[in-house]
């Protein structure tokens, strides 16, 4: 074991791969914060449209939720890889690609952390503020949308974590994210077991880091003790 | 656009026992590091309940090292990093016998152990602290508590959680293909290259998972309310995947 090998290619990895600095257009920061905040965006949506009352809107929702999460994530990833050259002819870069499947896959699951959300906020200030006479769209956005977002927070911590460990699979199509970094380095090194686990502690620090803060965070906003 | 669609190349040539194929592979290394998650999760699960602290530590460790890494580092770790680590009469056993697969049973296992062994954990804690107190008084020990009353319970309790755990596995175990494990989606890429039919072979495998997610939330629906325990009120529900 020689974990020299780490020192060597530290900027590297940590640079190129994890911030995406560098000669290829990769990073997994690069990929995974755009990523939550366009998936934000396009959930949102959704998650509203579950709740809408026409079932023409619902209904659509619905099934393009249960339709990514029934279906793997290398499998999407995939989808966009071959279907956006054989529909428009032109190939888009890995990171085009990557960022298109992943918005449009955690679109799903931020869904339902938005419409549970909404749902949790009491009844009785909906109540209030049809009587104060808000049009639906005004009671969303001044009363429902900002109290969902704090009891939201957590979960879309979580969701982050999650989507953090999935960009690693953009290394499939060969985005060069910390994991596909480790492998160039291993092509030419042959170190295997020292890269992988060093990038393996990479990931365990930002997830695990983040995890206990909103484990933190959790215990302040819910003020049952379970 | 001019894509033209060609659905029979499912069916023509060998594309469709490639399919069949990437389906078998996919059920059997799902069902080997099924096996492998439940074991390592409940005793991980049991364990972070238990009285006795350095076993909390220990399996809290193991939990939290292993699920805040992508499976795919794992996939490459067991699969490249672990084997010349190994005793040389292993190591050829392994190269005889599908390496690849074997590396990706323990991936796929340990870490979803790791993710099982908290839906276990928080079976246990719903089970009311009485039934504890009650197993003690009867003069069990604390490992004939968790093995007669507490894990029975638990695992009757946690089956929505646990279904959706499952389905979760079966979908990772996608990430296989990195690897070199010939399962559904492997093939799937694989007509698809020889084919160069993209979108057939990609909804083909997509169908393919669909289906057997949705057969799998269905029985466990069913099995849900055949061993739900009356008084106990079973919470959300196995449709959701």
């Amino acid at each position: 074991m020689d974990f020299q090998v780490i020192f060597n290619n530290f900027r590297f990895l940590i640079l190129q791969g994890f911030f995406g600095f560098g000669t290829f257009a990769g990073g997994t920061l690069r990929l995974a914060l755009p990523a939550i905040v366009l998936g934000f965006i396009l959930g949102t949506f959704i998650g509203l449209a579950r709740l809408a009352r026409s079932r023409w809107i619902h209904w659509p929702a619905r099934i393009y939720v249960e339709f990514f999460r029934g279906v793997p994530l290398v499998m999407v990833i995939f989808w966009f890889w071959f279907i956006i050259p054989a529909l428009t002819g032109k190939s888009l870069p890995e990171y085009a690609v990557a960022l298109t499947a992943f918005v449009i896959f955690e679109a799903a699951y931020l869904a339902e952390i938005v419409r549970a959300g909404i749902q949790s906020v009491p009844r009785g200030q909906i109540e209030a503020a049809t009587a104060t006479g808000l049009s639906r769209a005004q009671l969303m956005r001044h009363v429902v949308l900002p109290q969902a977002l704090r009891n939201m927070i957590p979960a879309l911590v979580t969701q982050f974590i999650v989507l953090l460990k999935d960009t690693s699979l953009a290394s499939i199509i060969g985005y060069v994210d910390l994991t596909k970094a480790a492998q160039i380095v291993n092509n030419r090194e042959i170190r295997p077991f020292e890269l992988y686990l060093f990038i393996a502690l990479i990931y365990w620090l930002c997830s695990y880091g983040m995890s206990r803060y909103t484990r933190r965070w959790e215990n302040r906003l819910s003020p049952s003790p379970s | 656009m001019n894509y033209q669609l060609n659905w029979s190349i499912l069916w023509s040539g060998q594309t469709g026992g490639w399919l069949l194929n990437g389906l078998l592979t996919t059920l059997e290394i799902s069902s080997l590091a099924w096996l492998l998650a439940l074991t390592l999760g409940n005793v991980a699960g049991a364990l972070r309940t238990a009285p006795i602290p350095p076993f909390r530590w220990l399996a809290s460790a193991y939990v939290e090292f292993f699920r805040n890494v992508p499976l795919l580092v794992w996939m490459f770790f067991w699969y490249f990093g672990m084997p010349p680590l190994l005793p040389q009469a292993l190591q050829d056993w392994l190269l005889d016998h599908g390496a690849e697969f074997w590396a990706g049973v323990c991936a796929l296992g340990v870490y979803h152990g790791a993710r099982f062994s908290e839906v276990i954990r928080s079976g246990i804690q719903s089970i009311p602290k009485t039934q504890f107190e009650a197993a003690h008084s009867t003069g069990l020990t604390v490992w004939q508590t968790y093995r007669l009353i507490i894990v029975p319970i638990a695992l009757r309790l946690i089956i929505p959680p646990a279904t959706n755990e499952t389905l979760n596995l079966i979908k990772n175990s996608s990430v296989a293909l990195t690897i070199g494990v010939a399962e559904l989606t492997f093939q799937t890429r694989q007509i698809e290259t020889y084919t160069a039919k993209a979108f057939e072979a990609l909804a083909a495998g997509t169908v393919v998972y669909l289906v057997l997610c949705l057969a799998i939330s269905t029985l466990m629906a069913v099995v849900e309310r055949r061993v739900a325990i009356p008084g106990m009120i079973a919470q959300g529900n196995a449709s959701e995947f």
